[in-house]
């Protein structure tokens, strides 16, 4: 190396100790990378991270980058100390969608890390928070280089900014006795029917969707995305109660007693004297609990279908919030369901677009609004699923009453005419 | 170059799975029975036909770089069978039809120097964002506390001695990027931003910023001759929304912008509902390039629930059956006038019962 190495004195405490350390990472790349171009940003990097460290600073500014024809999916990143540590003075991050279910094969990812050479880094995180495959650190100039490689054997961009952006999805059906859907084909539909909306912000903010197959939700959908899909079932659950008195023979009664049917938040499982289980399938709320405890003999029913939340989101601005329940239940299986929930989530990015003041996320937004308001615009009808309780308050004109009432009694009998049928 | 000549993107979005997934996958698709949990690390699902998959989990140091990336793609051709996949908490996670392979791909990992474990009730690998690599607004690292914290719990991630899992998460501003967790460590400015007043009016759009606070504490005023903004201190929470839309808003201070703790986040429906995580301390130290004081706090809380929580019990489950008073006195933790919500809806976390554990 021509200039001079950095000393890192701060961040060479962080290549003690047993976990694998990201600064030895760097390390490598800088004293063993062939590329000059590859060991010198390193070099620099090293540098300002070390310089950020003593300072307790960040010294990266935002900026305006993207692909052609393309207006995000880049996290610009322009060093405010890029005189000193000038080799990585440009910093961006290429956000990249991973495929549905986080799958890959070792083939493609060096493939990946073959083209990411040749313009970037050479570092990367599988994956972000924001789901995305990070690519971090590349120069303006490359990025285009890199996307149109990448671009041309199947990887696209993911969002940023204010746009629909990349999703995320459980492993699923692919491995899950659990999965209630297919994750996989969902996260794909909901997202490539608006790859527009994520390529070229001009949402009032960010619109996430996240697809998780059960209700552990393992992909945080509830509390991580504005419109959250996730699988469950409606008829009973499936009990093998030669795997119950299995499963009983090996931990005893008192296991059973202590850690499944006492910890049923509608107390709905009950432990017989012949060692059976019995369900009361009607007060089940489908948490998942005596599954993930029994998993080889509890199992979901076969009436399998989706639960939508609508509204997720972090602090700012107005606070957290969970999404809330907006479609108790959706059957997902054949192409008219699918189009279905493809149109409900282009009406919730419709109406958060002409609805949401600026930077308002559709949490943010249905506090602001009411949810009745929300549920209108959408063509939502109402149901006792979307609470945990009615109204306290009796601050309400309600002279619209009998006709609401009756529209409630007209789709009861509807329901229960087209169950008859 | 002429616009006619430039390359169009191809608008293919998010790549299909299938053509990546192991072809014991591909096969059983949505027709898996039940798993088992042969040892840390390793989980063995088991399909209706009969056909076992074996997952081998490691955890990594998240920001890979070249050499790493490929070694580990090198021990994904060599001992496994060239397939693998990523967790949302960044593990990675080689998929194998073939029992035989797990040992020698274990210790392949493990002679690599990456760390196999954080299945079932282990500490899981911490999900955390970018801080001073690459985040234009930190007040902290996130990599660096995440190494110098994974340092000290490895064994927890290693092994299951929890009574369920515990997801950390961090977070170098209050935006909590890492998100919700059953213990999180997240930055807490406690000083308004100190505005560089001269660079307001060139940098910032004003009426965005005003918008973007919370507590509507600012205002656009005329410094110096110049337009730029004012806050109001004794509004002003520090949450520093108003820094990320103006850059001149400097809410960062190494001393002043503090490590806070959070605990009882749970994402998954199991039991209860969802909840989020809760403030438990704050006013520690910002103090790489290790930490030490986060890992005292937190090695404390996790001691605690480790020793008090019955089994499958997270975080959450375990504060809410002994109570948040109890909480305080087994982890030694000060309760303050902080801990108090004053935030819209607050008064729903109050106790309005005479619900007292002596």
């Amino acid at each position: 190396m021509a200039k001079k190495i950095y000393e890192t004195p701060m961040l060479d405490e962080l290549e003690n100790g047993p976990w694998p350390s990201f600064i030895s990472g760097f390390k490598r790349m800088r004293d063993q990378h062939p590329d000059q171009r590859i060991s010198a940003m390193s070099n620099s990097l090293l540098g300002q991270l070390e310089h950020s460290y003593e300072t307790r600073k960040g010294y990266w500014k935002g900026g305006t980058v993207s692909v052609f024809s393309y207006g995000g999916g880049i996290i610009p990143r322009f060093s405010e100390v890029g005189k000193t540590f000038s080799e990585s003075k440009e910093f961006h991050t290429i956000r990249i969608q991973p495929p549905a279910g986080n799958h890959y094969t070792t083939e493609m990812l060096n493939q990946l890390a073959d083209t990411w050479e040749k313009y970037g880094s050479g570092y990367t995180t599988y994956h972000g928070q924001s789901g995305d495959i990070m690519f971090i650190g590349i120069d303006t100039e490359n990025i285009q280089n890199f996307f149109d490689e990448v671009n041309e054997y199947g990887w696209d961009l993911g969002g940023a900014g204010p746009a629909v952006r990349t999703s995320m999805s459980c492993v699923g059906a692919a491995r899950c006795e659990n999965s209630c859907t297919n994750e996989h084909a969902l996260h794909r539909r909901l997202v490539n029917e608006f790859t527009d909306d994520i390529h070229r912000p001009a949402l009032p903010y960010k619109f996430k969707f996240k697809v998780s197959g059960c209700p552990n939700d393992c992909v945080n959908s509830i509390e991580r995305s504005d419109f959250s899909v996730i699988g469950t079932w409606r008829d009973d659950m499936k009990i093998d109660q030669g795997e119950v008195k299995a499963f009983i023979e090996a931990k005893g009664r008192d296991y059973v007693l202590d850690n499944v049917t006492s910890r049923c938040p509608t107390n709905c499982i009950k432990l017989n004297d012949d060692n059976t289980l019995t369900v009361d399938n009607h007060e089940c709320v489908r948490c998942m609990h005596c599954l993930n405890v029994m998993n080889k003999a509890l199992s979901p029913g076969d009436d399998k279908g989706v639960t939508i939340l609508i509204g997720g989101k972090r602090t700012l601005k107005i606070g957290d919030l969970m999404g809330t329940v907006i479609v108790p239940f959706m059957k997902m299986e054949t192409e008219e369901d699918y189009e279905k929930i493809v149109e409900l989530g282009a009406e919730a990015i419709d109406f958060f677009a002409e609805n949401a003041l600026e930077h308002e996320r559709t949490g943010e937004m249905i506090e602001r609004i009411g949810l009745a308001n929300f549920l209108e615009g959408l063509g939502v009808d109402v149901d006792p699923n979307m609470i945990s309780s009615p109204r306290k308050s009796s601050y309400i004109r309600m002279d619209g009453w009998d006709e609401e009432a009756e529209k409630w009694f007209q789709r009861k009998a509807e329901e229960k005419a087209a169950a008859v049928a | 170059m002429a616009l006619e000549d430039m390359r169009h993107p191809i608008e293919s979005g998010c790549p299909d799975g299938f053509q990546y997934m192991h072809p014991a996958m591909r096969k059983n698709f949505g027709q898996w029975k039940y798993h088992e949990h042969p040892r840390p690390g390793v989980l063995l699902h088991v399909a209706e036909s009969g056909d076992e998959i074996w997952t081998v989990k490691a955890g990594t140091q998240r920001i890979l770089d070249l050499f790493s990336l490929r070694k580990l793609t090198e021990i994904g051709d060599k001992y496994g069978e060239g397939y693998v996949r990523f967790t949302i908490r960044s593990n990675i996670e080689y998929l194998l039809a073939d029992k035989s392979k797990v040992e020698p791909l274990i210790k392949a990992l493990e002679d690599a120097g990456f760390v196999v474990g954080g299945t079932g009730n282990s500490v899981a690998m911490i999900s955390h964002t970018q801080g001073w690599l690459h985040c234009d607004i930190p007040a902290s690292d996130a990599s660096g506390v995440v190494k110098a914290l994974m340092d000290e719990l490895i064994d927890d991630f290693k092994n299951c001695n929890m009574p369920n899992r515990v997801h950390i998460a961090t977070s170098c501003c209050q935006i909590n990027c890492g998100g919700q967790a059953d213990l999180a460590i997240n930055i807490q400015h406690t000083k308004p931003p100190k505005i560089a007043h001269d660079l307001v009016g060139n940098i910032c759009e004003r009426p965005t910023v005003v918008a973007r606070c919370p507590v509507a504490a600012i205002r656009p005023a005329v410094v110096d001759g110049k337009p730029s903004l004012e806050v109001d201190e004794k509004k002003c929470i520090c949450c520093g929304a108003c820094f990320p839309p103006c850059p001149p808003m400097q809410i960062n201070q190494p001393e002043h912008s503090k490590m806070a703790i959070w605990v009882g986040g749970n994402h998954s429906n199991a039991r209860s509902k969802p909840t989020f995580q809760r403030l438990v301390a704050s006013g520690i130290p910002n103090n790489p390039p290790r930490w030490p004081e986060v890992a005292t706090v937190v090695k404390k809380i996790l001691n605690a629930y480790k020793e008090g929580a019955r089994d499958w019990e997270r975080m959450n489950d375990w504060i809410e059956r002994i109570g948040w008073p109890r909480f305080f006195e087994v982890t030694g933790l000060p309760f303050t006038k902080y801990h108090i919500d004053n935030w819209r809806g607050s008064r729903d976390s109050l106790n309005a019962s005479t619900h007292i554990r002596f």
